[in-house]
């Protein structure tokens, strides 16, 4: 790791920080600060909810980033694992009646759960086999929600009842948005230390080669399938949030489309990074504001535009960005960022 | 029985269809490597593009057809070189995602240039009638569909036993090192296993057409491919075309049959229970080569 110059490590405890210098400190608690105090207060309250959005994604894209980043196996199902939590919590929620924490976590149990299981066949596959066996598996889960109708409703989902924590009944955009930006912090912090475990370490190693991992005494089937229930956690955490922040739960809101966006938006963010997830969350969720908001303002401008034709083009937005980032920088938004962070430790020197 | 029968040969041609498009994705895969995801929405390009030369510009079928065959093959080309080509020599999971988006962005412009209407061929051009045969209805549509895919089958087998392009695609499938020393220009087979991919999966596209109309529901189609190379193994041409007809006639009949007891989706989600059990009971596919690798 590249550390200012003159900063030496003399215990295990500062070998092991995560936040290192002085500088790192200040800077992170002013971000979490405004994050958490100024920046609710200072916007509309439509921003709030997209920064709400932001960090749900940010949530959604570590458990991708374990799966696909460290441990190297392909999710397409992605979308479907969230829309497994969405529909757990909403469940737990609206007919156990069960207090918002207690369902948010066993939302991401099951959908851990249901990952493991269709993660299994990873363990005898790789490669375009995974990546099909898990858009399979989105085909059975989504085909499963809609057709389970005594339990969700079917096609017409589930009213999710607002989230109570600690007596506090979360009504306002503002209120739920500190809830999630805790979730995310609380979930982040594990996700950066997942990766510095035994376990990301083996996840790594077989992302590298499985088979000069299995050589080296990693247990690939156990962590295979660790490394999908952990992802899926996520997925299910960030699912369940989802439907609290709609207050429903519907398939609508889980298409194959946007598993793959989700796998793209990664790469653009950086795969196997812990920074990835964070840069590709708010420029996906950047991306699809500007999409939603602006394009139909650009098709009444333009006389031969119709608004539907427009909608499309976020589509095309994203696809260009992501096949464009996949062939010029594979190595995403964080590659760059480490790059400026390089290059700012040494200036005014090259090296 | 006459219900079964009926369902077990409108089945068979409708597999038909599933197995020329699964071709389209063994061809790809065999000589590069890739999966071609993006195979749905290039068969909806397709029909579309049929459908403009057709009805809008009102030309000829054979001239229609002649200018779809092109326009195909140069689209196939254009795919490979912008997208493919610079990612030689990436992690697997670069294809794969470029792949995927690739889908996205084809459905987008496919979109925005047709807008997702649904359109029909003219009447007329393609029959339009069905025979009995002792009680079983086999529509006209369906059988030309068949022919051609049938037809299409044939062709790649004598393009690969009997000319020096098929030989050179058939080393790079081999390996593609071995092929590069031998002299092959591999980029060249690249070129050359992308165009006719689009090819076979634009025709597949327009024969769904015939079937049930142009629009973006032909896509979905393309996703069932995906269950038949699987089934059928991905390195295998017969593979391709029994995987077809057992996918066809297991989807007929568990529309027929299980919509009943598990609801109006099952027939669209069967062929991807199919896939997962094929994965896990043989990972290669009923004809696929088996890597002898243990992860």
């Amino acid at each position: 790791m590249m550390r200012p110059c003159g900063v030496f490590n003399v215990h295990y405890r500062q070998d092991m920080a995560i936040v290192r210098t002085p500088l790192q400190w200040a800077m992170l608690l002013i971000f979490l600060g405004f994050m958490l105090f100024l920046f609710p207060r200072m916007v509309p309250s439509v921003y709030v909810s997209l920064v709400t959005y932001m960090g749900i994604f940010v949530i959604a894209f570590h458990g991708l980033n374990i799966i696909t980043g460290y441990a190297g196996q392909i999710s397409v199902g992605h979308a479907a694992f969230m829309g497994v939590g969405a529909y757990a919590s909403a469940i737990l929620m609206a007919k156990v009646h069960l207090p918002f924490l207690l369902a948010l976590l066993l939302a991401g149990v099951i959908a851990a759960f249901i990952g493991t299981f269709f993660g299994a066949p990873s363990v005898r596959i790789k490669g375009f086999y995974l990546a099909l066996c898990t858009l399979a598996a989105h085909f059975i889960i989504i085909y499963v929600i809609n057709n389970w109708k005594s339990l969700t409703g079917g096609p017409y989902g589930i009213t999710v009842p607002a989230a109570s924590v600690a007596g506090v009944t979360l009504k306002s955009t503002e209120s739920y948005y500190y809830l999630v930006m805790a979730i995310t912090v609380v979930m982040t912090f594990f996700a950066v230390n997942i990766t510095r475990t035994k376990a990301g370490r083996a996840f790594i190693a077989i992302r590298d080669n499985d088979i000069a991992a299995e050589v080296m005494g990693i247990n690939i089937f156990r962590y295979k399938l660790l490394a999908f229930a952990i992802g899926t956690f996520y997925a299910g955490i960030a699912g369940a949030l989802i439907a609290q922040q709609w207050r429903f739960a519907n398939t609508d809101f889980f298409p194959l489309m946007d598993a793959i966006w989700y796998l793209g938006m990664l790469v653009v963010g950086g795969l196997g990074s812990n920074l990835g997830p964070i840069f590709g969350a708010v420029v996906y969720r950047g991306l699809a504001y500007v999409v939603d908001s602006y394009f139909p303002v650009l098709a009444t401008m333009i006389p031969w535009g119709h608004a539907e034709q427009f909608a499309t083009l976020g589509l095309l937005v994203y696809a260009a960005v992501i096949i464009l980032f996949l062939i010029f920088e594979p190595r995403g938004l964080a590659h760059r960022w480490h790059i400026f962070k390089t290059r700012y430790r040494l200036f005014p020197f090259s090296y | 029985m006459t219900t079964f029968i009926q369902i077990v040969v409108a089945g068979l041609l409708s597999g038909g269809i599933y197995a020329l498009v699964a071709l389209g994705l063994v061809l790809i895969y065999k000589a590069t490597r890739v999966f071609n995801f993006a195979v749905g929405p290039i068969m909806v390009f397709g029909a579309y593009f049929l459908w403009t030369l057709l009805v809008q510009l009102e030309l000829p079928l054979w001239l229609s057809v002649l200018l779809v065959v092109i326009c195909a093959l140069i689209f196939g080309m254009m795919l490979e070189r912008l997208f493919m080509r610079p990612l030689i020599g990436q992690p697997i999971l670069a294809p794969i995602i470029v792949c995927l988006a690739l889908s996205g962005f084809l459905r987008a412009v496919s979109l925005f240039l047709f807008g997702g209407y649904e359109y029909s061929y003219p009447v007329g051009i393609f029959p339009a009638g069905s025979w009995s045969l002792g009680g079983i209805f086999i529509s006209q549509v369906h059988v030309l569909a068949f022919a051609v895919a049938l037809a299409f089958i044939g062709l790649f087998a004598l393009y690969f036993r009997y000319t020096r392009s098929g030989l050179a695609m058939r080393v790079t499938a081999e390996d593609h090192q071995v092929a590069q020393n031998l002299g092959i220009d591999v980029k060249g087979v690249f070129r050359n296993a992308w165009a006719i991919g689009v090819l076979v999966a634009s025709s597949g596209g327009i024969l769904l057409a015939t079937l049930q109309g142009v629009d973006d529901t032909i896509e979905l189609i393309g996703l069932k491919g995906f269950a038949v190379v699987l089934l059928g193994g991905l390195e295998s041409i017969p593979g391709a075309i029994v995987g077809g007809l057992i996918i066809g006639v297991l989807e007929a009949l568990a529309a027929r049959y299980l919509t009943v007891f598990m609801g109006g989706g099952i027939a669209e989600t069967f062929p991807f229970i199919i896939l997962i059990m094929a994965l896990l009971i043989r990972p290669y596919g009923i004809f696929g080569l088996k890597e002898i690798e243990r992860i």
